[in-house]
């Protein structure tokens, strides 16, 4: 009772804080987001107080009945999983849509629907919306089956997860309101980041204690992983979106930091988001889901320590790479430099750990679309990684810095390595979360790995063309000594690469379209097509039970 | 599989014949293979690599400032040694630049053909925003590759326009002139605007030459002429455009005449002087003077100095 009428009043405050805050907000854009806030705060009230089991509130019991302990508490990573389907299929669109744009600049719709205001709608929802849900559906996913222990504070799993779908929302409907605070990767306003901030701290407490309850006696490997992105990716939010609000009811902040200081704490956070979002968080992914498809033990635990101890070490200074040139400091750009060739072997440590838990079960390729996607997102993580420290040396970057070959080397690893490997991730995940026998078709897993596949070589391949031939016609001088071509000029030389990119990016999006179906079969239907069997791992359901008290469902 | 295995017993793989760690996580082991001799030696060669630039270029933040690194590089330092270079090898053909007056460029070819060269670049640094990459321009920014000038197409006209600018603020040599805005500021009713639009349209063949094209005709005859000139050719005096063709700044349909009738445009150049050298100038005066439409110069030329700044006419 006394939980339910605080929960109740805090949602209550909530939202009269919010409706006060949109009445008097300085400006329509903060209103609207306040207002949208209130409508969030009062769906979570309407919730509470409807699903309270008041005939227990009466007989004195808790609200809540006593979860059924000798199962894993799947019902947050049911609505993650579902969430990280439809934000991926919401960010490829956005994403398809601005690489019409940079080509036929006639689909700009001003105000809302330009570019500038679109990319950020595009990169945080294929990060933060698409990769973040995934992350949260596997991470729980994970940390549950390794720790054979149920999730840790059940109900602020479930706030983590309503908490942060707020947090994307508010994130997405800011940017086509034209509310930024133009960081790039870290775009959202003051309120949104203090909001993610509470959410965050909550994921954080979830997965550490989730932890702290294991039967087992040793942490497992993905989980190191895991808790590194959990906690560095806190950090770096809360330095980098250190700020002055100019109003408290208003949506604009003065950062605390500027000129070069200001862009040298903004690239020590964008790109250890890269490194600990999008490389720590998903190796996490990769080292459970790999070993468990591949049904083969993990490679070397030797190699996985030094690996994630040298990558945790050395991909935190490697910020500067992006500032070469610039007006940092030379010794800056050298570390950056220096940090990030030495990145490198740290970086395929994960590789080799991933694709060599393959020996003796390489056959499986032939038979296996699931376990294909892994290795295909293994291999592009693989050239990722090799590209960066490259493009880090500053001769290189003196050529690749500022073209498109940088947009090339960000989608390889993106939708290479990330998306490959989520997609993988979902497919093992989606039959078991559900209780199906298989996933509704497997020949189309294997379409989504072709079309992916393809997609990925035409993006990068055209944006390498397109970034070299950029790099080279800026620095072209003609036997006169001067400059050869405009700005303009390179930009016409490469209209032919975006059309090409947006072709690759069409082929990645209809590749999830079929992805989108299969799974949503699976879930709402959960028949099997008619087709010619191709393999997949038996599921062994007996096992996928938390170790302990194996505590029957008492009656009620 | 796997999970069959006691969880503490460390087991003989048979496909790798590899020990495991004899730890197990939701059926997951883990060999315990060593490290890859290859990716260690080459971690290694990473390390040695970073160390050894480290001393070489600038690494270590020190109190103030950080090492210089034993080579001495500075990025400041590097590229200023190439602009040194560069500027060296120009050094004469902009001193001869400098030397020679503009009118007698014509007269040396190759220098006209370097300075052609170096105001092509400048040309695409400085100018493209708005004339253009091929310098053909859009609407308010006039098309450099004909033969139409509003203020003189002559090297030395060129010349003055890049170095003072049109109806540039601070500048008080730019080229001045003002049209009213006829309809807004009601000296002409909305009809007498639409009547004169017509005219200004026929003189082109734009429209024929009907009733609003002569009631039209009066209008201009008291209201354009003193800038247009009374056929509607222009005036250079007055940057005011030939109307009788069909090249037209701000467009030629019915609804851009009328627009530009009702609300008068005044486009503004920069005076480039306040930005770039007089070399630099007069390179981009050959550069656009060479473009097609450059004009030799005008022989009953009174008047070298810059043209008094006109008023605008009434």
């Amino acid at each position: 009772m006394v939980t339910l009428v605080s929960r109740a009043s805090l949602w209550l405050v909530l939202f009269l804080a919010c409706f006060v805050a949109m009445v008097a907000a300085q400006d329509t854009a903060f209103s609207i987001q306040m207002g949208t806030c209130a409508v969030a705060a009062l769906a979570a009230l309407w919730f509470a107080l409807r699903g309270a089991r008041y005939d227990r509130i009466a007989r004195g019991l808790p609200n809540a009945p006593p979860a059924n302990t000798s199962l894993y508490d799947d019902e947050v990573i049911r609505w993650a999983t579902i969430a990280t389907v439809f934000w991926g299929m919401a960010g490829f669109l956005v994403g398809l849509t601005i690489a019409l744009q940079l080509s036929f600049p006639q689909l700009n719709f001003e105000p809302w629907f330009n570019f500038g205001r679109m990319r950020p709608l595009h990169t945080s929802a294929v990060i933060f919306a698409f990769g973040g849900n995934a992350l949260i559906a596997t991470s729980f996913y994970v940390v549950q089956r390794t720790c054979r222990a149920r999730l840790a504070f059940p109900g602020l799993a479930r706030f983590v997860f309503w908490g942060y779908q707020l947090f994307i929302v508010l994130a997405a409907t800011g940017y086509l309101l034209g509310v930024t605070q133009g960081k790039e990767y870290a775009e959202p306003e003051w309120y949104v980041d203090l909001w993610l901030t509470v959410v965050w701290v909550a994921y954080l407490v979830v997965f550490a204690f989730t932890i702290v309850r294991r039967s087992e006696p040793h942490i497992y490997v993905a989980n190191w992983f895991y808790l590194s992105f959990i906690i560095t990716v806190a950090m770096l939010h809360l330095v980098n979106n250190m700020a002055i609000p100019v109003s408290f009811l208003g949506a604009r902040s003065i950062s605390f930091f500027g000129g070069v200081q200001g862009a040298m704490v903004q690239w020590w956070y964008g790109h250890n988001a890269v490194g600990f979002f999008l490389t720590a968080g998903f190796l996490g992914m990769m080292y459970y889901f790999v070993p468990k498809q591949a049904q083969r033990p993990v490679y070397s635990y030797r190699l996985s320590i030094i690996h994630f101890w040298a990558l945790i070490f050395l991909y935190i200074w490697a910020g500067p790479h992006h500032l070469h040139y610039t007006a940092l400091p030379d010794w800056a750009q050298t570390l950056g430099m220096v940090f990030s060739v030495m990145l490198w072997m740290p970086s395929w440590g994960g590789m080799i750990n991933g694709l060599m838990t393959l020996n003796g079960a390489w056959d499986k390729l032939r038979t296996d679309p699931i376990l294909r996607m892994f290795v295909m997102s293994l291999a592009f993580y693989g050239m990722s990684t090799f590209e960066g420290p490259m493009m880090s040396v500053k001769s290189v970057n003196s050529l690749s810095h500022y073209t498109n070959w940088t947009i090339g080397h960000v989608h390889s690893g993106a939708l290479g390595w990330n998306g490959m490997v989520t997609f993988g991730a979902l497919y093992y995940m989606v039959p078991r979360l559900w209780g199906r026998a298989q996933l509704y078709s497997l020949r189309m897993v294997n379409w989504h790995f072709w079309t992916a596949t393809l997609g990925i070589v035409f993006y990068a391949a055209s944006m390498w063309v397109a970034g070299i031939t950029q790099g080279l016609m800026w620095r072209e001088y003609g036997a006169d000594g001067y400059l050869v071509n405009s700005f303009a000029d390179g930009v016409a030389a490469i209209h032919p690469m975006y059309v090409l990119r947006a072709f690759g990016g069409l082929l990645y999006l209809i590749g999830a379209c079929v992805m989108t179906y299969n799974i949503w079969r699976t879930i709402a239907i959960g028949d099997q097509r008619d087709e010619k069997p191709l393999h997949n791992i038996d599921q062994n359901r007996d096992n996928d039970r938390p170790l302990g008290q194996h505590v029957a469902v008492p009656a009620e | 599989m796997m999970p069959e295995e006691p969880k503490t017993s460390k087991r003989v793989d048979e496909a790798t014949n590899t020990e495991t760690m004899g730890h197990e996580w939701d059926g997951i082991e883990e060999l315990n293979t060593p490290l890859p001799r290859w990716w260690l030696y080459t971690f290694y060669a990473c390390i040695a690599f970073a160390i050894g630039y480290a001393v070489v270029y600038p690494s270590v933040p020190l109190l103030k400032g950080g090492t210089e690194g034993t080579a001495g590089w500075t990025s400041r330092g590097a590229l200023a040694k190439e602009m040194d270079a560069e500027k060296a090898e120009r050094a004469p053909i902009l001193a001869a630049l400098a030397a020679t007056p503009i009118e007698d460029l014509p007269g040396k070819p190759e220098l006209m053909r370097q300075a052609v060269a170096g105001g092509r670049a400048a040309f695409k640094v400085n100018c493209v925003q708005c004339h253009g990459a091929g310098a053909a321009g859009s609407i308010g920014y006039p098309n450099l590759n004909d033969d139409d000038w509003l203020w003189g197409g002559s090297l030395t006209e060129i010349q003055q326009t890049l170095t003072h600018g049109i109806r540039y603020p601070g500048d008080d040599q730019t080229r001045m002139s003002l049209m009213p805005s006829f309809g807004h500021d009601k000296i002409l009713t909305p009809a007498q605007v639409q009547d004169a639009a017509s005219y200004v349209r026929s003189l082109s063949g734009l429209e024929p030459k009907g009733a609003a094209a002569q009631r039209g005709s009066a209008i201009f005859a008291t209201n354009c002429v003193a800038c247009h000139g009374p056929e509607g050719k222009g005036g250079r005096q007055f940057g005011a455009p030939n109307l009788t063709d069909r090249i037209w700044l701000y467009g030629g349909s019915r609804e851009q005449v009328v627009g530009s009738i009702t609300n008068a445009h005044a486009g503004v150049m920069p005076a480039w002087s306040q930005r770039l050298d007089p070399v630099t100038i007069k390179m981009l005066a050959a550069y656009v003077h060479s473009l097609g439409g450059g004009e030799a110069f005008a022989p009953p030329a009174p008047d070298p100095a810059p043209a008094a700044p006109a008023a605008a006419a009434k």
